[in-house]
């Protein structure tokens, strides 16, 4: 591998500076797509009081569920709760503060940061709990403002990646991870497979890596499936 | 007799034009996907980032990064695409979707719903909902028509915090299917054998 200043030997030297209170963002769905490395690498780490923003804060009793129960998040935006009993439990407990979002709220909020638009109004959500407190104008329908999502670090990960940090997703894993890595100051993307530059055919980049600060070959992937039918 | 969950999805089929798009929620209406004859020329829509789902996948097919929402295994047709969550969203948020199907808690006369929470007991979260009945094109509701403790889902006034204001389209039960119009529930069509006066039951503004 090239000399490259993105490159980083393992999760542990790519995360070396993370700190107490920072806002991360978390890639995946469900399980989907999840930085298993950067996870475990958290979950190993001393620092608490974290605002994470994620679709699921984990599920199942795996991925960011790790760092959940290690009451590590003081704070959690996310659009869904079923199939996380470890959140439901906090959040109706009122152990840690939750914001629901509508997911293609979340999804938006989190791309306009990365695009720079500061806020935008939307429909969704109008004339439920959600529009609470929120500025309403009518277009065509009622809308309610929504703002941008912006993110100390966040941490994904993708099937290929150069050295430059271009990434190529697989199947549903790229969900919320692109739109992340644009809203965060510094990036830090896992790959199953690291390649040279040049490797990934330009017409093939899901994300170019401009967007991407730090990049390391992941190990020991357990890729779990949440809910395995078959015919 | 009621409509098995089977014939409640069949009956949301013969709802569905060829050659539309479809959003399945989570639950009940999963089981649509496995039951649409391919000659209707259906592109499933599933939010996580899929259009084009085809039902369950071959045992040695399997892959655990490609899911449903509900985070099932998947298999997919002919045709489909992959893309990031905010072109989901997009495609359901701009309008580009003919229908979703999702589960209830609760829909009143007044074309509310209510699926997300139990104040205090249950949280499910919204997940996409709320973005699925302000975007999509038509809005059916697939759900029992009762809850557990026996009192009906269809209601005059949702008493649970809402999904979202005026959307549902139609809403299709083991009893029949329903329109909230005008205040009122409007008899589409009942499962065999079942009366109105098994309806007038529920206390709800039922109108033929």
């Amino acid at each position: 591998m090239k000399q490259s200043p993105k490159v980083f030997k393992d999760a542990q030297t790519a995360l070396a500076d993370l700190k107490s209170g920072i806002t991360l963002m978390s890639g995946g769905f469900g399980l989907c797509g999840i930085a298993e490395n950067c996870i475990d690498a958290i979950s190993a780490m001393n620092i608490s009081d974290l605002t994470v923003i994620s679709n699921n804060i984990g599920n199942s009793g795996r991925g960011l569920v790790k760092i959940l129960v290690q009451d590590k998040i003081k704070k959690a935006y996310c659009s869904y709760v079923g199939g996380n009993p470890d959140l439901e439990e906090r959040l109706l407990n009122k152990k840690i503060d939750v914001e629901l979002v509508p997911q293609g709220t979340f999804s938006e909020r989190i791309r306009a940061a990365g695009m720079g638009i500061r806020a935008f109004y939307t429909p969704t959500g109008f004339g439920t709990l959600i529009a609470e407190g929120k500025d309403i104008k009518i277009f065509d329908r009622p809308c309610i403002l929504e703002t941008a999502l912006y993110a100390d670090y966040a941490i994904i990960k993708a099937e290929r990646g150069d050295s430059f940090g271009n990434l190529w997703f697989k199947e549903t894993a790229r969900n919320f991870s692109p739109l992340m890595a644009m809203a965060a100051k510094i990036t830090i993307v896992e790959v199953e497979e690291l390649v040279e530059v040049g490797e990934i055919d330009p017409n093939d980049v899901h994300l170019p890596g401009i967007f991407v600060q730090r990049i390391f070959q992941g190990k020991n992937y357990k890729n779990d499936i949440e809910f395995l039918v078959t015919k | 007799m009621f409509w098995s969950t089977e014939e409640m999805a069949d009956e949301i089929i013969n709802l569905f034009k060829p050659n539309s798009s479809v959003n399945l929620g989570i639950g009940m209406p999963t089981l649509i996907a496995e039951r649409i004859p391919e000659s209707l020329n259906i592109m499933i829509h599933s939010e996580n980032g899929v259009l084009g789902v085809s039902g369950r996948p071959e045992k040695d097919k399997v892959s655990p990064t490609l899911i449903n929402a509900g985070k099932e295994t998947i298999a997919i047709k002919a045709g489909s695409s992959f893309f990031d969550s905010s072109l989901s969203f997009g495609m359901i948020r701009g309008g580009h979707i003919d229908y979703c199907v999702l589960g209830g808690m609760e829909v009143d006369v007044s074309r509310n719903l209510a699926n997300w929470m139990v104040p205090g007991k249950k949280v499910t979260g919204m997940g996409g909902a709320m973005d699925l009945v302000n975007g999509t094109k038509k809005v059916i509701i697939m759900m029992n028509h009762f809850a557990k403790d026996g009192s009906p889902k269809l209601v005059n006034k949702c008493s649970l915090p809402l999904t979202g204001c005026n959307v549902v389209d139609l809403v299709v039960t083991e009893l029949g299917i329903f329109q909230p119009i005008n205040e009122k529930f409007k008899i589409i069509k009942l499962a065999n054998d079942i009366t109105i006066k098994e309806l007038k039951m529920n206390m709800v503004n039922f109108e033929k």
